[in-house]
């Protein structure tokens, strides 16, 4: 089975062991992995701040680089961006040529660990990391692309860690894209909802499977001085130990 | 008190988030209210169909609602009520105020209703000196206050008990006492009377029946019962996406609505009203009329996306859920509705102009869609109203002109790799002048004069920097012929 990866611009530059660590687990579970050089954004930023026409060309430009790929799947690290994808339609509603490239290839584009639990049918990744883990439901994994079960199934099959259930795991982070930096007061806010709950899991690490997410409540955490620690799904499920 | 507006909502929210008191108040209202519906929609088998069935009776009567209007007044008419339409806020009040002369009247009752709060009616009538007396226990401490609500179903959440107890020492002029049942059988003993002397009594409306003309009001406090029945003329308010086809409908919103909203299987009372009283001796108002107000409804209804806006019932459970509402409140929204429902019709119904702030504020979250009993797709009519405002196709050239700028760029260098790549060359140039131990601190002065959202971000989180190896970069060396 062939992937082609569509690695986002968070982790490509801010945390590219996220990228490695996808790359590994999905060679490990037998896929042929490729990376087409030429992708950057996928707009997200400009569509979620109502720049529709910017939104439009990233949008135009993600679908010609990877429909020119025969690879059977796109696979990303991120819920979000996976989500931008599966709503590239709405960007050309007036365009039926376009429109239904947009959902060719939004129906091939996987997040992560749903691809790993729903297509690949695998839910042990020989995974080892000690310590206590704990799991954010990053917004659109959860509401956009129903992602719930497949994250939890993955990390309780972790060797050597224990699993614990975040209160209010559903709950937003309060990053929301420009939203964090519009109204920080607020966004912060409610991230320290999210914090206190982390703090009273008693976890090592906190998982989720969006960089986004994984940089405002890191970010907090690391202010605060917290011994937990922000991780990436892919990286946890590449950790051997 | 002064009212807040929408123009100047991150000032608002920043003063909410500031007052102990109102975080105070606000804190148990996800748990309280989160939990209590959980369990109310636990008693239902098919929720998710319910919740598909009333959005599409909403779609169905909103695809054809010139005609279920007409059935309805037409059926009302019938049975004895009287119509009247009004095209704005400002036709609306000038209708209650007419009737309100024709009648001589000045002894007012009035029961909760978003849509009289929406035209601000009361100001119109103590500005020709009546004094409308709300009568739902909330409101009534409001109005007591001279706030406006926070909240379209339980308009005075923003209040600590400790407040009210106060509030009914100065404005009553009772012993101090904390004890809800000694507030609540005060508050009874004087509205008792006032509905007594009640000349008229002025209502909203939850859903109006096209086939029969009929209105249903909801609450759990029986006032509304009282006030549409014991004065002699009954004026209820209703906004003209209220109607709905059919009789058996009210069933899928009677099983929707109030488990959404304060997570009861149904409300105390409900109150079905079909025109006025059939014989002299009978019961209830000699005369009964309702007004049929659009006030910007028909320019919701004209654009696919926006229509769905319509379909609201305003339970308030998506303020209930919206982990912004959580945080600030009602008041900072500085409209009648707040919350993620408000933040999409606050704009439509008065203008994107002095709103344009509301679109913004929310982290697109989507726990609003996820619990709104009609399916309405808040995020997606969010992102539109966005899309409106950055775009300028309404009156908003005065979009920040940076914001523009910077979108404009971006769009410009991140869709060509070469240009990418050169950012990333040159934040990691940039970052080591801010960047200690592999992350960004706070940030504060010049720094963050030049890059606010950097400023921003960094007052209360520490940023990361850019990598020294891209994934792009390992991908080429460690990774690609591996
Ligand atoms: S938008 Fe939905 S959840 Fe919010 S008040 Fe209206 S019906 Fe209720």
């Amino acid at each position: 089975m062939k992937i082609s990866l569509f690695i986002t611009c968070l982790v490509d530059q801010l945390c590219p062991q996220v990228g490695k660590a996808t790359v590994e687990v999905l060679r490990r579970a037998g896929c042929e992995v490729v990376f087409d050089e030429r992708q950057t954004c996928c707009g997200q930023p400009a569509f979620n701040t109502g720049y529709r026409t910017e939104a439009r060309k990233f949008a135009k430009r993600f679908i010609e680089i990877f429909e020119e790929s025969d690879a059977d799947f796109i696979v990303s690290p991120s819920g979000s961006c996976t989500a931008m994808v599966k709503h590239f339609d709405e960007l050309f509603a007036e365009d039926e040529n376009w429109r239904s490239r947009a959902a060719r290839i939004a129906a091939k584009t996987y997040e992560f660990s749903a691809f790993l639990v729903n297509v690949l049918k695998i839910e042990d990744t020989n995974a080892s990391f000690s310590g206590k883990l704990t799991w954010h439901d990053a917004c659109h994994g959860l509401r956009d692309l129903n992602v719930r079960d497949e994250p939890r199934k993955l990390l309780k099959n972790v060797r050597n860690a224990e699993f614990v259930e975040l209160k209010n795991a559903d709950v937003c982070c309060g990053f929301g894209g420009t939203f964090a930096v519009k109204y920080p007061e607020i966004s912060v806010a409610i991230l320290d909802n999210k914090i206190a709950e982390i703090e009273k899991s008693g976890a090592d690490a906190v998982v989720a499977c969006d960089a986004s997410c994984l940089m405002q409540i890191g970010g907090r955490l690391s202010r605060l001085g917290s011994k937990a620690k922000p991780m990436h799904i892919a990286e946890i499920l590449a950790a051997q130990e | 008190m002064e009212h807040l507006t929408a123009e100047t909502f991150d000032q608002n929210a920043r003063a909410a988030l500031a007052d102990t008191q109102l975080r105070g108040a606000l804190k148990n209202l996800a748990v309280t209210f989160g939990e209590r519906r959980q369990a109310a929609i636990a008693t239902v088998e098919n929720w998710e169909d319910l919740r598909e069935r009333a959005r599409s009776i909403k779609d169905e009567t909103l695809a054809h609602l010139d005609k279920y209007l007409t059935d309805f007044a037409d059926n009302a008419e019938k049975a004895g009520a009287q119509i009247h339409w009004a095209r704005d806020g400002r036709e609306a009040c000038a209708i209650v105020l007419e009737l309100l002369k024709e009648r001589d009247a000045t002894k007012i009752v009035k029961s909760k209703s978003m849509a009289t709060e929406e035209i601000h009616l009361n100001a119109a009538l103590e500005k020709t000196g009546i004094d409308p007396v709300e009568t739902d226990l909330g409101e009534w401490i409001i109005q007591l206050a001279g706030e406006t609500p926070s909240h379209i179903v339980v308009p005075a959440i923003h209040k600590t008990k400790g407040q009210i107890a106060d509030l009914f020492v100065e404005k009553v002029g009772i012993e101090k006492s904390d004890d809800v049942d000694v507030l609540t059988k005060t508050a009874r003993r004087i509205l008792r009377t006032r509905f007594a002397e009640a000349e008229v009594g002025i209502s909203g409306v939850n859903f109006g029946v096209a086939e029969t003309g009929t209105i249903l009001i909801l609450e759990n406090e029986g006032n509304i019962r009282l006030t549409t029945s014991l004065p002699k003329t009954h004026i209820a308010l209703m906004g003209i996406e209220k109607v709905v086809p059919r009789f058996t409908d009210l069933d899928v919103f009677l099983k929707l609505l109030p488990r959404s909203g304060t997570g009861q299987r149904l409300t105390t009372y409900q109150s079905l009203i079909t025109g006025t009283k059939r014989n002299a001796t009978d019961e209830g108002p000699a005369e009964v009329h309702i007004i049929l107000m659009d006030n910007g409804r028909s320019r919701m209804l004209a654009h696919p996306t926006t229509r769905q806006s319509l379909a609201c019932i305003r339970c308030g459970a998506c303020l209930n859920a919206c982990p912004v509402y959580q945080q600030i409140g009602g008041h900072a929204y500085g409209s009648v509705y707040p919350g993620p429902i408000g933040a999409v019709i606050t704009p439509q119904l008065v203008g994107i102009g002095k709103t344009k702030q509301l679109p913004f504020a929310s982290s697109l979250c989507g726990a609003c869609r996820e619990v709104c009993p009609v399916k309405i797709d808040i995020p997606e009519l969010l992102l539109h109203l966005r899309a409106e405002i950055a775009e300028g196709v309404t009156e908003t050239s005065t979009h920040k002109f940076s914001e523009k700028l910077a979108f404009g760029f971006y769009s410009f260098a991140w869709s060509r790799p070469e240009f990418y790549k050169l950012g990333t060359k040159i934040s990691r140039l940039l970052q080591k002048f801010v960047a200690k131990d592999g992350k960004i601190g706070k940030t504060s002065g010049f720094l963050a004069k030049l890059a606010p959202p950097l400023g921003a971000w960094t007052a209360w989180r520490d940023a990361p920097t850019v990598a020294p190896k891209s994934f792009r970069e390992i991908w080429k060396s460690d990774l690609e012929n591996k």
